[in-house]
């Protein structure tokens, strides 16, 4: 139809004589014939395309079938060595091992039941293995092959070769496995890999590195097995293979070695971090230890933990349920993704806001009757030392947590001063960790309030900043939520003098293939704007709270000076009643903070402890800080029994 | 009631030409109908390309409804726009595999290149038709600088395969406005004596390419790779084809970018030589139409844009069939309103939309 068209409208001008013509009618002409010529030319294309098809399909017919069908040169992936994840002293915490799996085709094979019914006669099928490939099945696409049996024995190797033409589309295959020796020891901190999904399909187009992921299976989904799934990887090796029309291998023609991805040693140790965690015993909560020189993490618990290794072949339902259900959260990474009220333990920052913003002087002192009023208010702002402690210093005010010193520094100082110091020490934000999911938590100010409440359903009197909120958040309440790892962060940085380093877990990442190692570890990252004898009134103080506060019982004895803050954060508001711990739920009772250094002239170790529902700081928190410090500064002979607080802290030591 | 909604619905596609909507459809539904099985029956990719389908075919009526002359004047800003952000790819553009090629708006990526595709003839249409009647050696010269800057900085990004052919398009409209065979005929003499020159000034991966397309056992498992496993699929599908959904190079994964620019071996390999006639057919009466659209054009403007567009349309086909069939090398060309991707279907339908403008605005200004 084009073909023809195209001639007729050449043959009607094609005779009529140029001379006859006007200009533009001659253009016309011109134009025409121009459109004619790449007519031709369009069709001599298609024409030659035409002829390569038949050529292809037709003359060559034969030569591509027996390619396609008979002879295929595949390209076979070779799934790298995933790196090995060790603690700082070597000691090895993941690991990848070979072992042989059952997988099964689902689109080579006609009945599956039958077939995994009559594959039970020769290997072991659990009721689990059923169910967790039935979940698989769903997951995937047909043409993909899937594990059924993971693990196998030699024997059971040897059983289904000898049976294995019963069974097409059923195939033996050596996989890399991943272990995780410690289980839940550290749990959060590793995380585990797992099989990869639509999403991590997206994450892994988003690298452009989808080549590289061709062959694997795996891909990390938790914590550093995610955070550092770049280098733990490695690059993937192709093998060139002849395969038949089942798509068995019949040759290999080449072979690229895969490289293995790189090893990880952490700065975690894994002996220290053994000893916080049973120090935790039964409760709930969260610790980081950090080496305020380095930015080291030393530990990093969050309890309760979970087996990584439950998550490597695809969790079975019930074990999920079992987890995801659980009152106790075991899956909630605490000291990373649970932001608390910060409690008394912001004390000691804000005096040191106050000092460096020119508010207190360290001799400076106020009268606290037990109770402070906004002037022209009735409300009472309670002290929870019943007719209050007197006269108060600076140093006291931290040692004996006198929360009127504090209501009265809140009430005269201006929220966005305090929140900017409070910035410097890294609260508010993400600290940079090095694994992904960091809260910022919640670091109140004029701006946070207004951005917060700006939804439609709240008025201008929500978004308003009102003195009430400065005097709650004086005494850690109120807006204030951070993480245990901020507080560990900040703590360090006071230990260490107001120079902060960036927390991290990895301390340095080997290359394999050129056995270089390259430190994480960096330069210090920020600098607080303090002055020294600042810092030193501040350093004071903590080291009075441990010898003669509220923690003192916690380190009666200690070989070492130790400088600490306990805290208590409300979870349930009693409107006024006087808290009585026994009456309460346990699950609405106070969480119990801790955060301490030591030694104190020259830290090596900073600790943030958080046990949910502890009670009070002293009695829940400090003794695990004590366990920590006795085995990272004395080693592994001294730990003793840390003493236990049997009396109710004094009235004198109130928070 | 009946009366009216005849009424509106003849109102509605009065500016739709029948013949050449009737060819985009069935190129899109054998589209379609590859894709299901090339993206192994994932529905979310069809749905998505039928989504992207609905969008295009809107914008192509809009274009068709707005005159010749009003998309005339959209002309210089669109090309000046362009060749902005061509700059400004080249400044703070975002390097994805190793090119540099795309804008970050924040909300979305946009490729300026893609933009050039239309602004390059669009522009030189204009340029002729604003001159007609007094055109000489210099309006030639100055067309050939309106070409060449934007095709010298997508050539830059490094993206070769686009700038050839935005390249062809400007070409295509200096061809139709009456560039002397002469220097045609020179053009490609200079172009066959500068070959090894221009060899000495390409990059790896385009030299690479191009001796892979003399040779592809040359790099079976690299650029070779995706020439041979077309060809050994084309060849395999034989006169029938293997049959929908039963392609094997298709579905053991040995086809490399089969929902996009690969995507025609899918369709060889499934539906033979037979499916592949039916679609030249297609696509020869889709170009047909435009060429007798772009005949009875009119304006000069009309001409030149319409004959442009249509010669674009057989560009695209035929470089990535030919690309497929290995007769060409292997450029980045998908295979039009047949190959995935939102962009290009939308390009392609709003081009559609300017020859259905052209058909159906003429009577108004032919005297």
């Amino acid at each position: 139809m084009a073909r023809r068209t195209l001639f007729l409208s050449r043959n009607r001008f094609g005779h009529v004589p140029k001379s006859n013509l006007s200009s533009v009618e001659r253009d016309r002409f011109l134009f025409r014939r121009r459109l004619g010529v790449a007519g031709v030319l369009v069709l001599m294309a298609f024409g030659g395309l035409f002829a390569r098809f038949f050529y292809l399909q037709v003359v060559q017919h034969q030569h591509y079938q027996t390619l396609a069908e008979t002879n295929r040169i595949a390209i076979v992936p070779i799934v790298p060595n995933r790196g090995v994840v060790t603690d700082r002293n070597g000691i090895v915490m993941a690991q990848s091992y070979s072992g042989y799996t059952l997988e099964l085709t689902p689109s080579k094979i006609k009945n599956l039941d039958e077939t995994i019914d009559a594959l039970a006669q020769v290997v072991d099928v659990t009721p689990r293995d059923r169910k967790r490939f039935r979940k698989l099945l769903d997951e995937s696409k047909n043409f993909e092959s899937m594990p059924l049996r993971t693990r196998l024995s030699d024997e059971e190797v040897a059983r289904f070769a000898v049976d294995r033409y019963r069974f097409p589309g059923v195939e033996i295959k050596a996989r890399l496995f991943r272990q995780y020796p410690f289980a839940e020891i550290a749990s959060h901190v590793i995380g585990y890999i797992g099989r990869i999904n639509d999403k991590d399909v997206e994450r892994i187009a988003d690298w452009e590195d989808v080549a590289n992921y061709k062959g694997s299976d795996y891909i990390g989904k938790v914590g550093i097995e995610l955070s550092y799934e770049r280098e733990l990887h490695g690059t993937t090796g192709w093998e060139e293979v002849e395969v038949d029309a089942n798509g068995r291998a019949v040759r290999t023609l080449s072979r690229t070695p895969p490289v293995p991805g790189n090893n990880l040693r952490l700065s975690l140790d894994i002996k220290l971090q053994q000893a916080a965690e049973a120090a935790f015993g039964d409760r709930r909560g969260g610790l980081v230890a950090i080496d305020p020189t380095s930015g080291d993490v030393l530990a990093f618990v969050s309890r309760p933990g979970y087996d990584p290794n439950l998550f490597v072949d695809g969790i079975d339902p019930a074990s999920w349920q079992e987890l995801n259900e659980s009152p106790d959260k075991p899956l909630l990474n605490r000291p990373l993704r649970g932001a608390y009220p910060p409690g008394s333990t912001i004390k000691p920052f804000l005096a040191l806001s106050a000092l460096a913003n020119g508010r207190r002087t360290p001799t400076q002192t106020i009268f606290d009757p037990g109770f402070f009023q906004i002037p022209g208010q009735a409300h009472r702002f309670r002290d929870d030392k019943p007719g209050g402690h007197g006269t108060v210093d600076m140093y006291k005010s931290i040692v004996v947590s006198c929360d009127t010193y504090y209501y009265m520094l809140a009430s005269e100082t201006d929220i966005d001063v305090t929140a900017r110091f409070l910035g410097e020490l890294g609260f508010g934000q993400k600290t940079g960790l090095d694994i992904e999911g960091e809260l910022t938590g919640v670091l109140p100010s004029r701006e946070w309030k207004r951005q917060r409440f700006s939804g439609k359903n709240y008025r201008e009197e929500h978004r308003k900043w009102y003195l009430g909120d400065s005097i709650s958040a004086g005494i850690g309440q109120g807006y204030n939520a951070f993480t245990p790892v901020q507080l560990a962060h900040a703590i360090a940085m006071v230990a260490n003098d107001g120079v902060g380093y960036m927390p991290h877990l990895v301390k340095s990442v080997q290359d394999l293939k050129t056995n270089e190692v390259r430190l994480i570890a960096r330069e210090p990252a920020s600098r607080l704007d303090a002055k020294p004898e600042h810092l030193a009134v501040i350093k004071n103080a903590l080291i009075g709270v441990n010898k003669e506060g509220t923690s003192a019982a916690a380190f009666r004895g200690a070989a070492y000076t130790s400088g600490g803050k306990t805290g208590t954060a409300q979870v349930y508001s009693l409107k006024g009643e006087k808290y009585t711990e026994h009456k309460v739920d346990e699950r609405l009772r106070d969480h119990a903070w801790f955060i301490a250094y030591a030694p104190a002239d020259k830290p090596k170790i900073a600790v943030a402890v958080l046990v949910e529902n502890g009670g009070f700081g002293a009695q829940a928190a400090a003794p695990i800080a004590r366990k920590v410090f006795d085995y990272y500064l004395l080693g592994d002979k001294s730990v003793g029994p840390a003493p236990v607080l049997q009396e109710h802290p004094g009235d004198d030591e109130s928070d | 009631m009946l009366v009216f909604i005849a009424r509106a619905w003849e109102a509605l596609t009065r500016r739709i030409d029948r013949m050449l909507f009737g060819c985009a459809i069935a190129i899109v539904g054998v589209g379609i109908v590859t894709l299901f099985s090339a993206a192994d029956q994932s529905v979310p990719r069809v749905t998505s390309q039928l989504l992207s389908f609905g969008f295009a075919i809107t914008l192509m009526w809009l274009v068709a409804n707005i005159p010749p002359q009003t998309l005339a004047r959209a002309a210089v800003p669109l090309y000046v726009v362009g060749v902005l952000m061509l700059i400004g790819v080249a400044m703070f553009g975002i390097v994805v595999n190793g090119s540099r090629r795309w804008l970050n708006f924040g909300v979305a990526r946009f490729q300026p290149s893609e933009l050039m595709k239309i602004a390059v003839p669009l522009m030189l249409a204009w340029y002729f038709q604003k001159f007609e009647g007094r055109i000489g050696w210099i309006d030639y010269l100055l067309a050939a600088v309106l070409i060449v800057v934007p095709v010298y900085l997508i050539k830059r990004q490094p993206d070769l395969g686009t700038a050839l052919l935005i390249a062809a398009s400007g070409f295509y409209v200096l061809y139709l406005a009456g560039l002397s065979w002469k220097v045609i005929v020179g053009l490609a003499a200079v172009g066959a004596a500068t070959g090894p020159m221009v060899w000495q000034h390409l990059h790896d991966y385009q030299r690479e390419r191009i001796l892979t397309f003399i040779d592809p056992t040359r790099d079976p498992l690299g650029a070779g790779y995706h020439s041979t496993q077309a060809s050994i699929a084309l060849g395999s599908g034989g006169v029938a084809g293997k049959g929908w959904l039963n392609g094997t190079q298709t579905h053991l994964d040995f086809l490399p970018e089969r929902h996009t620019d690969f995507i025609f071996a899918v369709f060889g390999e499934e539906f033979g030589l037979i499916g592949n006639t039916l679609l030249l057919i297609l696509y020869l009466l889709l170009i047909g139409r435009g060429l007798v659209i772009t005949a009875n054009a009119s304006t000069l403007f009309a001409r030149l844009i319409a004959g442009a567009i249509t010669l674009m349309f057989f560009t695209y086909a035929f470089v990535n069939m030919g690309m497929v069939s290995g007769v060409l090398p292997v450029v980045g060309v998908p295979l039009p309103l047949v190959s995935y991707g939102g962009t290009a279907m939308v390009s392609l339908f709003i081009g559609l939309g300017v020859l259905m403008s052209v058909q159906a605005h003429r009577k108004l200004v032919t005297t």
